[in-house]
């Protein structure tokens, strides 16, 4: 990692050549909610002005970059007795802007899942390797809770990080291509005065928390509670309609289809994102539904995004942005669950014996 | 007319198609005549024995009916009774058809009132909206207010080629979400997409009118956690109770007290 100091006049006139000759997303306010609260979303940019630096949060994650709610796999194409398979994996070059840390820490969760495991997927990597991330850092909201889930500060999975202090962004240098699109610019070395103020900055960050989630020791707690009453009672509540996994920026299940065109000369393989609250997440073939309950498919969402999959190595997914709390309509949100999860066992009233005889 | 083709050797042939509109705006017929791509390939599939829409020729030997609208008069209820004989698969299309549709807005009102405001001198025959489900057996449904034209292509291939023909079960929300919409409840309105089946895209969300739910409730609906959350919101029932009634799609879980 390389660091450098750029002032936040050059800073602009950087990101601005960045933006008008390249492929670029950044946050921009979409809406006012009814309380008159910005709301803003990762969109198309074409020059500096249109992004909103002072952002909060956006309300969708930046996943859809990676893994598109809807994608083809492969195309299938028929001619007489024969028929042939086309893949590509083509992914034009992007440039994404403003990401939290959190959501680059999502991005390198999705890595361990979709490139480091027994089955990397090449559509995956074409859209990772083509995407330069910049990362921004921010006072966090009164509901993140990344700090508990120790992704408040990020050191890898992105091309350049920059943290605020005051006049000027500290700069964290993690690739040649950022390297050299800077070198056009006007960059110093950190000086003693900036990596203190660097270091008050993570202070401030790190001090600001509202939200915390006692995690420590989660997974053993969550396979304790396997048939905690807590799952049906919170179950009740989901409406079964997706929206946490859709914008959370590590939910990665999907479900496939395969279609024929209307000319029936060709057919096509679609992934799109799926979510495990969905009905008809668990259904195989022959129609059983292995989870026709909303309280199970809502404790393997947390099983999933707290205790982890083999897949990933039993790492918890979750990076602690609060997206799918903020926007579940039923009030579901990872810290009352837990919290209440918690509540469960702590307040156990069953006296242990001591140790146990063999009679 | 009925040719045989093959398809990767399976030879098919093509569905023997009619369509018959009764209490509709015949709006979900004509959806099938767009989607200009494709429409070759689409009609390509078919052998049209009666569809007013795409062809003057009427022939009564058909295998797939579809029928367009809901039912208003007794002999509607007569011509559907016929049509249920000859097909071999009824599907009802569109909303009118599946849940009864805007039509049942009828139905609050006593029949007589209608008609004196309606037509005042004359006498007019008709009955309450029934959906098509309430006098014959319908054995595939393609809802929405109109038809979307990319699922009734899909649902056409799978019959072509004998594989399964499915609707997502999942409602509207995660459609909506795909687009970046910001959620309507956010911005202080009752939207019926969390209880709607998707595959509309969410064309209505997307435009920023909360959805009406015509495409039906989506499988397993929770109502009552809706309900707490339009009342935690301090937003009208009565609003609730107006859109729930709109199509009459949610009929079953609605408050006639109310």
């Amino acid at each position: 990692m390389i660091y450098k100091v750029i002032s936040k006049k050059e800073f602009t006139g950087f990101i601005d050549a960045l933006v008008r000759s390249n492929s670029s997303f950044a946050p921009r306010q979409v809406d006012r909610d009814h309380h008159g609260n910005p709301v803003y979303q990762f969109q198309q940019v074409q020059s500096v002005d249109d992004i909103a630096f002072d952002y909060s949060a956006t309300a969708s994650s930046a996943k859809h970059f990676f893994l598109p709610f809807r994608e083809e796999l492969s195309r299938f194409l028929f001619h007489g007795n024969d028929w042939e398979q086309q893949i590509t994996y083509e992914a034009n070059p992007v440039v994404l802007i403003g990401l939290r840390a959190c959501d680059i820490s999502a991005l390198n969760i999705l890595d361990d899942v979709l490139l480091n495991g027994h089955f990397p997927s090449p559509y995956y990597l074409a859209r990772r390797k083509n995407t330069f991330v910049i990362g921004m850092d921010h006072l966090p909201l009164a509901d993140c809770f990344c700090k508990s889930m120790n992704h408040h500060t990020v050191t890898t999975g992105f091309n350049l990080f920059c943290s605020d202090i005051g006049d000027h962004y500290y700069l964290s240098i993690n690739s040649s291509k950022a390297f050299n699109f800077l070198r056009e610019f006007e960059t110093r070395d950190p000086n003693f005065d900036d990596n203190c103020m660097l270091v008050e900055r993570r202070k401030l960050i790190q001090n600001g928390f509202q939200t915390e989630i006692d995690v420590t020791a989660l997974p053993t707690i969550l396979d304790i509670e396997f048939d905690s009453p807590v799952w049906e009672k919170w179950g009740d509540k989901c409406l079964n309609c997706g929206t946490c996994a859709m914008v959370c920026p590590s939910c990665y299940c999907y479900s496939l289809t395969e279609s024929f065109t209307p000319n029936l000369k060709a057919a096509s393989r679609e992934k799109e994102l799926y979510s495990c609250n969905l009905v008809d997440f668990a259904v195989v073939a022959g129609g059983h539904n292995f989870r026709p309950k909303k309280g199970d498919r809502l404790k393997y969402r947390y099983y999933h995004q707290h205790r982890g999959f083999a897949e990933n190595a039993s790492q918890q997914i979750c990076v602690g942005c609060n997206r799918c709390g903020r926007a579940c309509l039923a009030g579901i949100n990872p810290k009352d669950v837990i919290n209440d999860l918690r509540m469960e066992k702590e307040s156990c009233v069953t006296c242990v014996s001591s140790s146990p005889r063999k009679i | 007319m009925a040719e045989n083709m093959t398809q990767h050797r399976v030879p098919f042939q093509r569905l023997k198609i009619a369509s018959f509109d009764f209490t509709s705006c015949e709006g979900c017929q004509l959806q099938l005549t767009n989607h200009e791509a494709t429409l070759p390939d689409f009609l390509g599939l078919l052998d049209v024995r009666n569809f007013r829409e795409l062809s003057s020729e009427r022939h009564d030997d058909y295998d797939i009916a579809l029928i367009e609208g809901s039912i208003s008069r007794q002999d509607e209820v007569e011509r559907l009774l016929k049509i249920r004989k000859q097909a071999k698969i009824l599907v009802a299309l569109g909303t009118c058809a599946c849940f009864g549709g805007v039509n049942s807005l009828k139905n609050r009102f006593p029949v007589k009132t209608l008609i004196d405001e309606l037509y005042p001198p004359m006498n007019i025959e008709t009955l309450a909206v029934r959906k098509i489900s309430d006098l014959v057996t319908v054995d595939l449904s393609i809802p929405g207010c109109p038809v979307n034209k990319d699922e009734v292509e899909r649902i056409m291939v799978s019959l072509a080629t004998g594989s399964r023909v499915t609707l997502p079960k999942y409602p509207v929300c995660m459609e909506c979400k795909a687009q970046l919409n910001t959620c309507l409840f956010e911005l202080g309105e009752i939207c019926l997409g969390p209880l709607t089946r998707a595959g509309c895209n969410a064309v209505c969300t997307s435009g920023k009118t909360p959805c009406l739910g015509c495409r039906g409730p989506a499988e397993e609906i929770n109502m009552a956690s809706f309900l707490e959350l339009v009342k935690e919101r301090g937003l009208s029932l009565d609003d609730l109770q107006e859109k729930l009634a709109f199509y009459n799609a949610f009929e079953p879980w609605q408050n006639h007290e109310a």
